[in-house]
């Protein structure tokens, strides 16, 4: 028998009162044990769907399933196995950071022993412990979105969903929520995020699936998305100025600036020849960098033309 | 850390326990919130309480005399502890559930697996305590002024519990369709307040000429006031206990259902 989907959606549908058709009957599954992302640009649906997934928001069709149990059947079930990051504080600012926990642990049916022992736990991975007795205005940006994770952990679910859980926050802080998620991932969480760092998508996430106006327009494993791209362009900062543009051919080359040159190179293409050209022509390179996230390239290739991947590939070179 | 603690609870059993353990959880927040705000919900009630019993009671009571055949200063200690219960069971939860709402701190409770039912029943009996709390502040005020007698503990108490239960659900009613802070300002200001005043708490029906004694009966506070006196002197005018006993249960059903009816159907909470 095969194991049930961490998450399984079907023909999943949102229309609102107004009219708006926020989702146009989307079908997505998430393995258990995957680390997933959900992309898309803002009022693509991404919000829209979690909503659902934890019965924030009535879908209008469609089935979901977590881990095999239906939320028609038994949402009540199906919650307890889920934790929710959302993008913005929902937390009452006035509480203290213990308490705000700890009751999200009672909510889940956690008695106050094993309830106090999981905040303890989580407050003090997330290096909140110190807080507790704080109220939670007094904490910064940083630690609120910790203290939303903490929140969400409490009662252990098996999937985790976070809706930009790194919004706002410095990137000190958010590597080491990288290095935390990277860890709850590999000792068994699946993990769902959404995000606007498309770097921290690329660095955590396993397989993707991107949404645009209510439908998902890829649904594919990171490593072949990316691999949909044919050209790369690289910037080379040179040791000494140049004064006119080496000549690379079929290497196509720009010159940015005396010390800075752009080059495009296709898939099939290798770097080491690029440099061994540069050499033959006493160009010096000190160092090198992707012109762009490779990542960013594919999304806004996709989401901004009613395009396919062949569109985008050529589009992003 | 035991596995089980986190299985899903599959028996009907373990459902009822974690729901035990989230109406607990739900509450003592609710608690928490007005006690954390002592001076907002608990100090004011006490001192508006204090300046009735001087002014209506002391001061002016002395030259009205005796109402319906009691001291007028004791005649207006149970219409004031409960419309002190009224106020303060219906702002509880109107405050705390559309604040909630306003600041999305509810989606917490939205996520989890806690049914709306024990939603429901947590926010009131939120509203429940704190209504018990004011009236326990404003008994031991009036206990300064005059000697608490009850007549029938049954009564009064439970007069007392079933309206601020419908209070709460009223407050909650409110709260759920609140959209900012002033909608829930509007009825406890417009409807509770001249219904409260109108309601025979500072005098006896009796008094009234026979249009305005016939409107009155109209008022649902009458019967809460006239009923919780009777607690305290076995005296209600012409206003039945039992039945008004039933009213107030009645309009608890009515209040309970709608707002389960609303919840289970996400208006006012989800979209």
């Amino acid at each position: 028998m095969t194991e049930p989907k961490a998450l399984a959606i079907r023909g999943l549908k949102k229309i609102y009162a107004g009219g708006f058709e926020a989702l146009k009957g989307i079908d997505l599954t998430v393995e258990q044990g995957d680390f997933f992302a959900l992309l898309g640009p803002n009022g693509a649906g991404k919000s829209t769907t979690i909503g659902i997934i934890c019965s924030l928001v009535i879908k209008s069709a469609g089935a979901v399933e977590i881990f095999g149990i239906d939320i028609d059947r038994d949402f009540a079930a199906a919650k307890r196995l889920i934790g929710v990051v959302p993008q913005e504080f929902n937390f009452s600012i006035f509480e203290r950071v213990g308490d705000i926990v700890e009751t999200q642990a009672g909510f889940y049916g956690l008695r106050h022993g094993l309830a106090a022992r999981q905040t303890e736990k989580y407050l003090r991975k997330l290096g909140l412990w110190d807080k507790r007795n704080e109220q939670a205005r007094h904490l910064s940006g940083g630690m609120k979105r910790r203290l939303m994770i903490a929140r969400a952990l409490v009662h252990e679910p098996r999937l985790l969903i976070l809706d930009e859980p790194t919004a706002g926050v410095d990137i000190e802080i958010r590597r080491s929520m990288w290095s935390f998620l990277r860890e709850m991932n590999e000792a068994g969480t699946t993990i769902i995020l959404t995000t606007h760092y498309l770097e921290e998508a690329e660095s955590l996430c396993r397989n993707i699936a991107i949404i645009d106006h209510g439908e998902i327009v890829e649904n594919t494993t990171m490593r072949a998305l990316l691999q949909q791209l044919t050209t790369e362009t690289l910037v080379l900062d040179l040791a000494e100025p140049l004064l006119e543009v080496p000549e690379l051919a079929p290497y196509g080359v720009r010159r940015i600036e005396p010390t800075c040159l752009e080059v495009d190179i296709a898939r099939e293409q290798d770097l080491n020849e690029v440099f061994q050209r540069l050499d033959a022509a006493g160009i010096r390179v000190r160092s090198m960098r992707n012109k762009s996230n490779r990542l960013e390239q594919l999304f806004v290739a996709l989401t901004q033309s009613e395009g396919s991947a062949e569109t985008l590939v050529h589009a992003a070179g | 850390m035991p596995q089980d603690d986190f299985a899903i609870a599959s028996s009907r059993r373990a459902v009822f326990d974690a729901n035990v353990v989230a109406f607990r959880t739900l509450l003592l927040k609710e608690i928490r919130r007005f006690l954390r705000i002592w001076p907002q919900t608990l100090i004011p009630p006490a001192i508006s309480m204090a300046l009735y019993f001087a002014i209506f009671g002391a001061i002016i009571g002395r030259r009205i005399g005796e109402m319906a055949g009691f001291d007028y200063m004791e005649f207006i200690v149970p219409g004031l502890i409960m419309m002190s219960v009224i106020t303060n069971a219906y702002a509880n939860v109107s405050a705390s559930f559309f604040s909630a709402k306003f600041q999305k701190s509810i989606e917490a409770l939205m996520v989890s697996p806690t049914p709306n039912s024990v939603m429901l029943a947590g926010f009131v009996a939120g509203g429940v305590a704190r209504g018990l709390a004011v009236a326990a502040i404003v008994t031991v005020m009036a206990a300064f002024f005059v000697e608490i007698r009850i007549h029938n503990w049954f009564v009064t108490l439970g007069m007392l519990l079933l309206t601020a239960i419908v209070f709460s659900l009223a407050g909650f009613l409110n709260g759920l369709f609140a959209d900012k802070f002033d909608d829930i300002s509007i009825i406890p200001a417009f409807v509770l307040t001249p219904l409260t005043y109108l309601g025979g708490v500072f005098y006896a029906l009796e008094l009234l000429p026979d249009f305005w004694r016939t409107l009155s009966y109209f008022n649902p506070i009458v019967y809460v006031v006239s009923s919780f006196r009777y607690g305290f002197f076995g005296y209600s005018g012409d206003v039945p206990v039992a039945a008004s006993f039933l009213a107030v249960a009645l309009f608890a059903a009515v209040f309970w259902a709608l707002s389960l009816w609303f919840l289970n159907r996400g208006i006012g909470l989800r979209t």
